[in-house]
């Protein structure tokens, strides 16, 4: 499938994913984070049921602006 | 820590070599409105008035140290002159204890690596103590015949000058002789704030300066480091072996703000989030700092091998979860500074030296911090926390900046295995990547200023410049693999795939350090600033944003390393918008002023510009200077391209619309230079643009009239050059 992640259009081999298997495909271990599914904000407990199907557009803000 | 009669006798015998009263006032809203001028050369010793424009335009911190360097020094003034101060200044809200992360000092000098302007942040008590005693800022001018000990005794509201009777010269000894020294017993000790170097500084340019902090859980004098750009070299030039600090007590006002209530207010609901969050976030009581070196090797971005690569297979070694199972001691306060909630200062206890001049002791660590591990450890190709937590050690107490020297010796062994330099070159040491043996003697060697050790002190700018004369290096070559910028070298994050991050990196006043701007993940993952002015305008609010942090006194950690839970549903969640209105709550509580968030944009924005100024009046601080090597842009060889050819083979479709298929590598590292390089000047145009400069990087006239910075001296300057 073809997700709209983070503005950018990628390919992923699985027709459908939850939001806990993207993040590990991506290797998003950030722990601070929000995520958006088609502009509905999902809440870390909900990343297991919260599934993205082709063409969702996804957002992952990593609020890391320090270091 | 105990006062023994080696130590009592050495103390017996020390001389007091000048003696200088003063009255002391209670701290004004923040503010003595004086600074402290000693000149250890002739022992003048002095106070001047700190007047309100010093304040408006300067605030405080960083600002009073560019503005008292720019009126003490000379547009050719060198490092090592007598008349280079080094200053220091906590800033307004420095020790406030409502609040957390408000310990920070702030240090001014010219670099010894830069010959430019400098400036170093450190936590301890130090500052917080001499703005106590009655002071907004020290300034050090001058250069001593003999070692000496500065001491600012703000309960007899002396300062007095001792020589030295022969203390130890290493950080972790001479701050525990000098607390036990100045504290009149045990109680005593968290009176205290000790500065200092180490054997190190003495013979390299870049030597970093100690403040300690009292940990009263372990009964010793622990550290923090003011790391960049080698003002602990100047400090010893200027042999200053310590300067002390003593108050009667810490008590919960001595800023005697405008408005506690409102601080507290602020302050109790941050410490709420930590308690409630950090677990859950970044485990910063736990890990400290360093909790990011996994995170960062998951995102290709932990510079191993000499920033060649973002991440190894051998990363996993060195996972922030050793730190916090197997090395750093838990449920301790490791706080810098009084009330700081987040405790990061994490530390292993016991640690059992198996190198150097103190093998086999067993000693406390103050870290490793993030920038340490990865200094010392990937991009060495050192995978191992017990040589890291070693050469940390070292480093520390040798004064010597874990960054800069991760940097230093990541090039020497990317030269060694390039053949530039070899075991005859080096004495002996065998510089491959993963040695950590013959890294850590290096170290040793500078710290008895010996061998190629001493070599390596110089700095990976004036290394380049040997290695090409001396030994025939390509100089190309070294200046795309050399990891600096202005002289200093990077600090420990890839920025090849943020172009953001490039300018946050080589756009900096003092050169590449990430406490201007860190946009990687907003860049090169959120994909939050995809335009260039995008780019710019982050490039402007960030640098501005953090500035201010080192006008006040405050720690940029805090701001950014929690978060509260409501804070996804705010327009702007990558700014933290609650800690931003806490800022501007807790100055204005300090100061009783009402500025609002623009205004402290606007504060850091007069400074920022001064000291762009300041590098200018000094022959640099334009365009050309920032200019960064390639390999912080893309990828300089063969190797790194064919490392993560898939990526970058795709980025010639996506971007220019090249087929890398069947075309040589070594083709396609060009075409992608060529476009990387073009790519970063046009950042360079958009964020010059949007910060008021002209094209060469120099501060408009109108610019500086809009943001109130107009000063004559500074106009005189930039003037000729619109």
């Amino acid at each position: 499938m073809i997700l709209n992640l983070n503005n950018r259009e990628e390919f992923f081999e699985s027709d459908s994913l939850n939001v806990s298997e993207l993040m590990i495909i991506k290797k998003f271990s950030y722990p601070k984070i929000i995520v958006k599914v088609n502009d509905h904000l999902i809440e870390k407990e909900d990343f297991h049921s919260t599934y993205i199907k082709d063409g969702d557009k996804v957002v992952i803000l990593h609020l890391l602006a320090g270091g | 820590m105990e006062l023994t009669n080696e130590l009592s006798e050495l103390i017996s015998k020390q001389k007091l070599l000048k003696s200088w009263s003063y009255i002391w006032h209670p701290v004004e809203r923040g503010y003595n409105n004086r600074t402290l001028y000693i000149n250890v050369g002739d022992f003048n010793i002095k106070e001047k008035e700190v007047t309100q424009l010093m304040k408006d335009k300067f605030i405080g911190g960083k600002g009073f140290g560019l503005k008292l360097l720019w009126d003490a020094t000379k547009p050719d003034t060198k490092w090592d002159d007598p008349e280079n101060e080094v200053i220091i200044s906590p800033g307004p809200v420095g020790g406030i204890s409502q609040y957390s992360g408000a310990g920070k000092s702030l240090l001014v000098s010219i670099s010894p690596q830069t010959d430019s302007i400098m400036d170093s942040n450190v936590g301890g008590y130090f500052g917080p103590f001499m703005k106590f005693a009655g002071f907004d800022a020290l300034e050090l001018q001058g250069k001593a015949d003999q070692d000496v000990i500065i001491y600012i005794d703000g309960v007899n509201h002396k300062i007095e000058i001792y020589d030295d009777p022969g203390f130890s010269s290493d950080s972790h000894l001479l701050a525990d002789e000098l607390t036990l020294q100045f504290a009149k017993d045990s109680k005593e000790a968290k009176n205290i704030g000790v500065v200092s170097t180490g054997a190190a500084a003495e013979h390299s340019l870049i030597g970093m300066v100690n403040f300690s902090f009292w940990d009263n859980k372990r009964k010793a004098a622990r550290l923090k480091q003011a790391g960049r750009g080698g003002i602990g070299t100047v400090m010893r030039n200027k042999r200053i072996k310590a300067i002390v600090a003593k108050i009667p007590d810490m008590q919960s006002n001595l800023n005697n703000v405008a408005d506690l209530d409102s601080i507290l207010e602020r302050g109790k609901k941050y410490a709420k989030t930590m308690k409630d969050y950090d677990d859950k976030q970044n485990q910063m009581r736990r890990k400290g700092t360093a909790n990011i070196v996994n995170v960062m090797a998951d995102y290709d971005l932990l510079p191993t091998h000499n920033f060649k690569f973002g991440s190894h297979m051998d990363a996993f070694k060195i996972h922030s979860d050793l730190l916090r199972d197997k090395y750093f001691t838990q449920n301790v306060n490791d706080a810098c500074w009084y009330g700081c909630a987040m405790m990061c200062s994490k530390g292993a206890d016991n640690f059992e030296l198996k190198t150097g001049p103190y093998k086999g002791d067993k000693v406390t660590v103050d870290g490793p911090e993030y920038e340490t591990a990865a200094g010392l450890g990937s991009n060495m190709g050192i995978f191992d926390y017990d040589a890291i937590i070693e050469a940390n050690f070292y480093c520390d107490t040798y004064g010597i900046c874990t960054i800069t020297w991760g940097t230093i010796v990541g090039f020497l062994m990317d030269c060694y295995e390039n053949g530039i330099i070899n075991k005859e070159i080096t004495g002996g040491l065998e510089l491959k990547f993963g040695n950590a043996e013959d890294a850590l003697e290096l170290l040793h060697q500078l710290a008895r200023g010996e061998g190629f050790g001493k070599i390596a002190g110089l700095g990976v700018r004036k290394l380049k410049k040997l290695f090409v004369e001396k030994y025939g290096a390509d100089e190309q070559f070294l200046n795309d693999i050399g990891m600096e910028n202005k002289g200093l070298e990077y600090s420990q994050y890839v920025s090849k795939e943020s172009l953001a991050q490039q300018g946050g990196y080589a756009m900096t006043n003092k050169g590449p350090q990430h406490d201007e701007a860190w946009l990687i993940f907003m860049d090169m993952v959120n994909n939050q600033i995809p335009t260039f002015e995008d780019k710019a305008e982050a490039l402007h609010y960030f640098p501005m944003f953090r500035t201010w942090f080192g006008l006040m006194g405050l720690c940029k950690i805090v701001w950014n390393d929690i978060t509260p839970p409501d804070n996804k549903f705010t327009a702007e969640p990558h700014k933290i918008p609650e800690h931003v209105d806490n800022y501007v709550t807790v100055f204005n509580g300090v100061t009783g002023l009402k500025i609002d968030k623009h205004e402290l944009i606007r504060q850091s924005e007069r400074v920022y510009n001064f000291q762009r100024i300041f590098n200018i009046r000094r022959g640099f601080g334009l365009r050309k200077h920032d200019a960064q090597p390639y390999r912080a842009a893309g990828p300089v060889t063969v190797e790194e391209y064919e490392s993560r050819a898939e990526k970058y083979d795709q980025q010639l479709k996506d971007k220019l619309n090249i087929d890398a298929n069947g075309k040589p590598t070594i083709e396609k590292v060009a075409i992608m230079r060529k476009f990387r390089e073009d790519q970063y000047e046009k950042l360079l145009d958009a964020v010059y643009e949007r910060r008021g400069w002209t094209k060469n990087g120099v501060p408009k006239v109108e610019h500086l009239k809009n943001i109130g910075m107009d000063l004559p001296e500074l106009l005189e300057i930039v003037g000729p050059l619109q």
